[in-house]
């Protein structure tokens, strides 16, 4: 009896006291469900794609989705001038929307802190220079850079991935330069200097820790860049190539049935908007679990 | 006050300086050399090879080839086309007015919408009409802008045939450029109906265009009037017997607007980022449209000139609404 009262008293984990706050933004836990569903969805694609992405039905060419008048179950949502299954191209482009994503925060999360933590960590001209660097790259619209850097590298689905990367590690310099600075000059960093920590065991294990929560929320909504702008990239022809199906690239290969069959441009960009809101979701919750000042 | 805007005068040569750098190595990093992309021909012998690459300078050194690059920036000289042989900055100022055009529109739009959007979240804060406006906002903020421009034009143009589907201007009308802004090119000529024409064709993009600055506007208004609803002076005010819309208006608001009219400013870059995509859907004859162009036309020249000065209009802007932000909030302009 006595153990349990001890236990009710004690203080939340820090786990718990996150997902209490977590769990209470209804729109936050949607978008957790969502996404958590998308990434079964292209972990399993296989099994779960009624077809193969690149098989083509040619006697069933622009069918329209099952519930409309002409469609069939076997196309749920339809399929696309040379036949194939609309459902299935768009599970398998979740796998590689996902990837992307994945490869652009991680990429620009790397590379942006590690120039964020230098430049807050060492002050002086190696700040200025680096800084200086990540004015020139927010200069510039984020579609228009990652334009001119998908211009550079040529046309593929990586070569997009990094040219979005470029475009986001700024935000993420910045960000880490502005947490390192704020923790800087605290005292237990100070205490770790004192007790002989070297400057790469201050950076990475002293100080980084304690900048988390920001970076966190900034890679969280990093996703929904990346979804975004990677399929723009493929829209305008610099991204991923056909027939690859990533989501993009299948919304321009086929604006020229706009007018014939609504549904093969419908549901690519559904997907993306959807993918990309939950994200955002996701982040917008995470922001306010994670900040301390908007907790009552 | 002096010091303050020469201080960010000064701040903003440097990252011009690396801007035009950026452009400049652009040129020399695409695939392909700049020879056989200028001529348009492979299998030049190597004699006249190196003989055409003394006479475009590409024979000297990087560092010599980029100050002579910047000179020619600095008076004006951005190259030329390599599709019209026309120079770069005469054409990028022939189709900016478009854009400025659409991006003007796409802002009146956003801001008409969304600032009454926020203000009505904030003051029925937590009611359906709250969450409404939140939950359209953040859609409207994670919107894939080419898709949205495709669905508004199967649904006004296609199926009610309400809407022109591309361009700025019925080819029926002539009207004669006299500004560049269509609307008031149109209201100039004699042409009749010609600027209800032109009103037609600009609603779709400038909608599309406006609408993640529309969500960005209704979300910090939001937030810009809550802080301030819960400020003592509107509790003063409402103490006084004021009534709740004239507390609202006169007294939140104004002071609300500061970082709503700031983040208005930032917009600028994903106004011309978005032109990119609404341009290229809607067939607008404007600097997105035209950078998409030159890089399908591998006009590198052009593409280096239009980063070059879409890069130069957005520091422009950026610095103005700093400026602005200083004279605004004294807190800003006085803090070293």
């Amino acid at each position: 009896m006595s153990i349990q009262t001890a236990e009710a008293v004690r203080a939340p984990s820090r786990l718990g006291e996150f997902w209490h706050y977590f769990s209470q933004n209804k729109g936050a836990v949607g978008g957790l469900i969502v996404i958590t569903l998308i990434t079964l969805a292209s972990i399993f694609a296989e099994l779960v794609a009624p077809h193969a992405p690149e098989a083509q039905f040619r006697d069933h060419i622009l069918m329209p989705p099952a519930w409309l008048e002409g469609g069939s179950w076997t196309y749920p949502l339809g399929t696309d001038d040379i036949g194939r299954d609309i459902l299935s191209r768009l599970i398998h482009g979740a796998r590689l929307s996902l990837f992307i994503g994945l490869l652009v925060v991680t990429l620009s999360l790397a590379v942006g802190l590690a120039l964020g933590l230098v430049a807050g960590f060492r002050g002086g001209m190696v700040e200025a220079a680096i800084m200086r660097v990540m004015d020139i790259l927010l200069a510039l619209p984020s579609l228009l850079l990652a334009i001119v850097v998908a211009a550079i590298l040529g046309p593929g689905l990586i070569n997009a991935a990094v040219a979005v990367s470029v475009t986001i590690v700024p935000h993420y310099a910045r960000l880490t330069r502005a947490a390192v600075i704020a923790e800087k000059g605290r005292d237990y960093v100070t205490a770790s200097k004192l007790a002989g920590a070297g400057p790469l065991r201050l950076m990475f294990l002293v100080i980084l820790p304690n900048c988390l929560a920001p970076l966190i929320v900034q890679a969280t909504l990093g996703f929904s860049t990346a979804i975004l702008d990677a399929a723009a990239l493929g829209f305008l022809g610099l991204g991923a190539q056909p027939p690859t199906p990533e989501w993009g690239t299948m919304l321009s290969s086929s604006l020229q049935f706009l007018v014939r069959a609504w549904w093969v441009v419908t549901f690519p960009g559904l997907a993306i908007l959807v993918t990309v809101l939950a994200f955002n979701l996701l982040g917008d919750g995470l922001r306010d679990a994670l900040d301390p000042k908007l907790k009552r | 006050m002096l010091r303050f805007v020469l201080t960010r005068l000064a701040l903003l040569v440097p990252t011009f300086i690396g801007v035009t750098f950026l452009a400049f190595m652009l040129i020399r990093l695409v695939p392909g050399d700049p020879i056989e992309i200028r001529l348009g021909e492979r299998g030049i012998p190597p004699e006249r090879l190196a003989e055409l690459r003394a006479e475009m300078g590409l024979d000297r050194p990087i560092l010599v080839q980029y100050a002579d690059y910047l000179g020619g920036v600095l008076t004006g000289d951005l190259g030329r086309s390599v599709i019209t042989q026309a120079p770069v900055l005469t054409e990028f100022m022939e189709l900016f007015p478009a854009t400025i055009e659409l991006s003007l529109c796409a802002m009146l739009f956003a801001v008409a919408v969304g600032l009454p959007a926020g203000i009505i979240a904030a003051v029925r804060r937590g009611t359906v009409a709250d969450h409404s406006v939140m939950g359209l906002s953040l859609t409207g903020y994670s919107m894939p802008i080419f898709w949205w421009g495709l669905l508004l034009i199967m649904l006004f143009s296609v199926t009610l045939g309400l809407t022109p589907v591309s361009g700025r201007l019925d080819v029926v009308y002539y009207v004669e450029p006299v500004t560049g802004f269509m609307l008031i090119d149109t209201l100039l000529s004699d042409e009749e109906g010609a600027f209800l024409d032109a009103l037609h064709h600009l609603l779709l993009p400038a909608v599309v265009l406006g609408t993640i600055p529309l969500a960005v506007v209704a979300r910090m208004t939001r937030s810009a009037m809550l802080e301030v609803l819960g400020e003592d002076y509107i509790r003063t005010a409402r103490a006084k017997g004021l009534g709740g819309w004239r507390v609202i208006v006169l007294h939140a608001l104004r002071n609300a607007l500061i970082p709503v009219v700031t983040v208005i400013g930032l917009q600028v870059g994903t106004l011309l980022g978005g032109a990119i995509l609404t341009e290229t859907i809607f067939a607008w004859p404007g600097i997105g449209k035209w950078l998409v162009e030159s890089i399908n036309r591998r006009d590198y020249p052009a593409l280096q000139g239009g980063v070059l000065l879409v890069a130069t209009v957005v520091m422009l802007v950026n610095l103005v609404v700093d400026l602005l932000y200083g004279i605004l909030n004294p807190r800003i302009r006085h803090a070293r």
